[in-house]
This record gives structure tokens, C-alpha cells and sequence, in this order.
């Protein structure tokens, strides 16, 4: 079983354009949705939900001031700078560490876990799909990514599909670690700007930094073809495999307006040229 | 954290305003730097997408300081530990763990919460530093520029955007350049701003992350509008959505290769189109008058 996530450092570079498509081309395969905090795959691949599940995140903890006796030993533990002067924690600020809880001598601190979102399992016109939904404002999306992805591992199993294609959030941070972590492959989509350009160095170093094989496409390379030869130089010199790049088309707009995966819109240049990256990922992961 | 702030002679009144967006790739960058030099001095801009911090490729900022900034992470002295297991037991986020007579610490999983450290009777926990990645500073012409860069492979960015944030001059105008997405580092971004810029464009994409970004700036009750980029592509339900949602749409740009072409060599929308600096001018001043 191999599993392909999709990053890009900085986002609106297109990821989960091509991920829909992806889904379009790929036999055999589970789609699983990593961005759970701004997550837009479902609106091309309208999924049909068959199961679902809360999410249960971290822990945030709630003074009861009929208790509380104001003394204020979890002002001076708190390294968060969580609770106001009249011992209300900010559920924002609070990091759910728990040391308020323990050392509370009233034992005042309720420290229960929080339902941080939703995740569900789903049919689609392309094959099963694995996505979530984080609460608006809330935290531990990377433990919901390691979630979807297992979730989307054992679908795999069950099912026999021998292939995992996962829509990454953007960013280097903690969610991202979590949708790439142990992945067979990366595919980094960028553009050719001054922006992409330095996002791919640090999207692909964190890849690096994780041992993973690393791919990587320019979307729009016909908005500055001296800047996308820059990104082809970038990734000759740090072993990133250029697997395509895709024209600038306003039908990817339209595609998306229309609720549909660009290859399957239009057999315009730009699906001619998402096939061809598909064909060599495809022979990517096979090696 | 709403301060007293007051009229200065510059007729400009200082105020943090973020800018951020849920979708990525919409523009937010572009806004911020463009409202930052079209705004005659008294400026910082705060870029606090400390993932992917792009701001300074278009501020072409002189550096003139730079700081690693770490967090701290327990170090254990074995000839003190008596391996009671009370660390572990406090810690959430198993990075102490004490296995017989072993402790095992896994300093990239530490929120630094010290609770290792106050829980240990026999004071055997010290500190030692987690790199999160660097500050740096400088100045772009009169604007104060300041960001933060985490350092690749480092999974909590909060830390560092709140030491961005600690940069913020009550006596400026702060623009805060947020990351994408709607979860803890944007809020964080966000927080305690007098004003969000919702940057977006109109596609289901735009719209439905958008509709997102507005649920996180509401929890935080920050009044807030919205600037819609390549105005011209898609459809209009980000209009009629902002209509029946009582968002004020402070500005929209249509698409334009020109513009696009420019970014990708870094250079601003400003300088391609001098005439946008009077429009983000009126931008500013709608802002004035929303806060108040």
C-alpha cells in the first residue's frame, strides 16, 4: 500500500484541484482530506456520508468558583497566562496541560475532554473518502490529521485498495508533520512565484527533514516560465523529482464553480497535463 | 485587550488590524504589504505566518536584528531522579516518560508547561531550550518590519507568532499578516486585533473557507470586513453572502495578469499600479470609522 500526501508550503497553489483530480484518475485508492481546518475537498467530490464520529482533542480545564477559594496557586503555575485575575481560564489561551488541575488544593479545576470536531467516513462518485471537520478556532488538528489518515489506512486494509492519496493543509507546521509523517511519497503542488519558490524550500526541507521522497509540480508555470525554470533548477539541486507542470487556465476556475474536478470538465491542456503528472506519479510509486 | 488609543497629529489612529483569510493563496500578503506602504509611516507590519512567512520578499526591509527564540524543555539529572514517575504521570503530551529505572524526554512533543518541573520533589527537572526558529527585525523605508521564521521541522508555531505579537507599538498602526486556515495558530494571530481584513476570492473554495474565517474572527468579536481579490473570476456568492451577512466589503480587485506577473517577481501591486495606493488609503479610513 503506498500513500501519496500533497502539500505546498504556501497555500492556494492548487493542491486540492489537483487532488480532486487525482481522485478522478487513481484506481484502486482511498482519498482522505488532511486539511481539517480549512477543508474544501468535499465540495468537488460530494461526499455521500456513511459514518461518523466526534472528535475528541485535547483537554481544557474550568475553574468552578463555587469552589475556588481565590488563592491563587494556578495564576502563578500557569505558563500560559490562561486565567484572568477573577479565575475565569480563556479557553483560547488555555494549552490543556493540566498543571492548575493537579495542583489545585481545592481540587476546583475541571479538566474534561473537548469535542474539537467531526471526522467521516464516505462513498463519492471516485471511491471511498476519509475527512474531518475541526471546530471553528480550535486546536490538536494535527492529532485529527493522524486520525484521518489512520482512519483511510484501515479502509484501505479492509477494501483492498493499494493506494492512499491525501490532501495536505499548507504551512510546515503541526499539521503538516502530522499529514506527511511516515507517508511513502510527497508531492509539493507550487507556483512560479518569488512566494512559491521559497515555500517549496521549506515545505521540501521539511520532507527531507522526514526522509520522504519528495515530487513536486508547477502550477500556472506559464505565469513566469523564468520563475518556473528556477523552481525545476531548485529541485535538480535537492532531489525533489519534477513529475509536471500545469498551464495557467481560467476552466480550473470554472471546473471548481461548476462542482467538478478539472479533468473531468474539460480535456483541455491543463487535464492533459494533470494526466501526465498522474502517469508519473503513478510509475513513481510503483518503483 | 481594547487600550486607549487617541487621534495623533498624523491624523492616523493607531490600531492592530489582521489580515487573514482561511483559504490560503487569496492574497493576504498582498493586502497587508500594500496597505502597510501606502499608509504614510507611523507603521509595523507583523508578519506572523511564521510557516510560510512571505511578506518580507516584497518589504526588500533592511535586517537589523535577529534573535533565535527558543522555549523551555526539561532536562533531567539522573543522579537526582529516584524515578518516581510523578513527571510522567503530570504530563499530557508524553514528552517525560519514565520507564523503570530509565527517563525517556521527547523535547519536540514539550508544550512547556513545566509541570515536570514543579511536580519533582527531589528538583532532579531543569531547563534546557527548544530552538522554534528566529525574529527577526528591521525597517522597510518607515515601516517597522517584524517576523517570525519557524524552523523547519518544528511543529508549534503559536509560540513564536505570540512572540511576534509581543513587537506590536500601541502608538502604531500594526498590521498583522495571519496564516491560512481557521485553527490555533490564526487565532492566535488574530487575538486582541481592533480590526480583521478577511481576504478572499469568489470561488466555493473562497467562500466556503471564508464563511469559516468570519465563525473564528466572531468568536473572538473582532469587527471585521472583507476585501475580495480577483473579483472578476467565479461566481458572486461571496457578495451575497457578505450582503446577507452584514459584512462590509471594504474593496474588491479585479484579476489581472499584470498584477499577477509582478507578484511573482516580488514586486508590489502599488508600484505597478500607483493609483491603488488611494484605494487602500480609503480602505484604512472605512476601517476608522468601523471600529469606532
Amino acid at each position: 500500500m503506498k500513500e501519496l500526501t500533497i502539500i505546498s508550503g504556501k497555500g492556494g497553489t492548487g493542491k486540492t484541484s489537483v487532488v480532486a483530480s487525482f481522485a478522478a484518475l487513481a484506481q484502486n485508492k482511498v482519498v482522505a482530506d488532511a486539511d481539517v481546518d480549512a477543508a474544501d475537498l468535499h465540495l468537488i467530490l460530494a461526499p455521500d456520508i456513511k459514518h461518523q464520529e466526534d472528535f475528541k482533542g485535547g483537554r481544557t480545564a474550568r475553574i468552578d468558583l463555587e469552589i475556588c477559594t481565590e488563592c491563587g496557586d494556578c495564576l502563578e503555575r500557569c505558563q500560559f497566562n490562561a486565567i484572568s485575575l477573577d479565575f475565569i481560564v480563556d479557553k483560547i489561551d488555555c494549552e490543556g496541560c493540566g498543571v492548575c488541575v493537579h495542583f489545585c488544593p481545592m481540587e476546583a479545576i475541571d479538566f474534561s475532554r473537548n469535542i474539537c470536531g467531526k471526522w467521516y467516513i464516505s462513498e463519492t462518485r471516485f471511491g471511498p473518502m476519509v475527512h474531518a471537520k475541526l471546530g471553528i478556532a480550535e486546536e490538536n488538528s494535527g492529532m485529527l490529521v493522524s486520525l484521518v489518515r489512520n482512519q483511510a489506512k484501515v479502509m484501505a486494509e479492509e477494501r483492498g485498495l493499494d493506494t492512499i492519496i491525501v490532501d495536505g493543509p499548507p504551512g510546515i507546521g503541526c499539521p503538516v508533520i502530522a499529514s506527511i509523517a511516515g507517508a511513502g511519497a510527497v508531492l509539493i503542488v507550487t507556483e512560479p512565484t518569488l512566494s512559491g519558490l521559497h515555500d517549496l524550500g521549506r515545505a521540501g526541507g521539511l520532507a527531507a527533514h522526514f526522509k520522504i521522497p519528495t515530487l513536486a509540480c508547477v502550477n500556472k508555470y506559464d505565469l513566469n516560465e523564468e520563475m518556473s525554470d528556477r523552481v525545476a533548477d531548485y529541485c535538480a539541486r535537492n532531489h525533489i523529482e519534477l513529475v509536471g507542470s500545469i498551464p495557467y487556465d481560467t476552466a480550473v476556475t470554472h471546473a471548481m464553480v461548476a462542482g467538478k474536478s478539472i479533468v473531468e470538465f474539460s480535456d483541455g491542456k491543463v487535464s492533459d497535463a494533470i494526466k501526465m503528472i498522474w502517469h508519473n506519479i503513478e510509475d513513481f510509486l510503483k518503483s | 485587550m481594547p487600550q486607549v488609543r487617541g487621534r495623533h497629529d498624523t491624523g492616523i489612529d493607531p490600531m492592530v488590524i489582521c489580515i487573514a483569510s482561511g483559504k490560503g493563496g487569496t492574497g493576504k500578503t498582498t493586502i497587508a504589504t500594500n496597505l502597510a506602504v501606502s499608509l504614510d509611516g507611523n507603521v509595523q507590519l507583523l508578519d506572523c505566518d511564521v510557516e510560510e512567512p512571505n511578506a518580507h520578499l516584497f518589504m526588500k526591509h533592511e535586517l537589523n536584528h535577529t534573535e533565535k527564540v527558543t522555549t523551555p524543555v526539561p532536562k533531567v539529572d539522573l543522579d537526582k531522579c529516584d524515578f518516581c514517575g510523578e513527571c510522567g504521570e503530570i504530563c499530557q503530551f508524553s514528552a517525560i516518560n519514565v520507564i523503570g529505572e530509565n527517563i525517556l524526554t521527547f523535547p519536540e512533543l514539550c508544550h512547556s508547561c513545566k509541570g515536570c518541573m514543579m511536580v519533582c520533589l527531589r528538583e532532579a527537572i531543569s531547563e534546557t531550550g527548544r530552538e522554534l526558529g528566529v525574529l527577526e527585525t528591521g525597517w522597510s523605508g518607515r515601516i517597522e518590519f517584524v517576523h517570525g521564521r519557524l524552523r523547519v521541522g518544528e511543529a508549534m508555531s503559536p509560540p513564536l507568532i505570540n512572540r511576534v505579537k509581543e513587537h506590536i507599538n500601541p502608538e502604531k498602526i500594526a498590521i498583522i499578516d495571519a496564516p491560512p486556515g481557521t485553527s490555533c495558530p490564526v487565532v492566535v494571530a488574530m487575538k486582541g486585533s481592533d480590526f480583521a481584513i478577511l481576504v478572499t476570492e469568489p470561488t466555493p473554495f473562497g467562500l466556503h473557507d471564508l464563511k469559516l474565517a468570519v465563525g473564528a474572527v466572531r468568536t473572538l468579536e473582532i469587527p471585521l470586513g472583507i476585501i475580495i481579490n480577483r473579483c472578476d473570476v467565479g461566481d458572486d456568492r461571496v457578495a451575497t453572502y457578505a450582503g446577507e451577512e452584514d459584512i462590509p466589503i471594504l474593496m474588491q480587485i479585479p484579476d489581472d495578469r499584470k498584477i499577477a506577473e509582478a507578484y511573482s517577481r516580488g514586486i508590489m501591486m502599488v508600484d505597478v499600479q500607483p493609483e491603488m495606493k488611494d484605494r487602500f488609503r480609503t480602505v484604512y479610513e472605512s476601517i476608522t470609522e468601523l471600529v469606532e
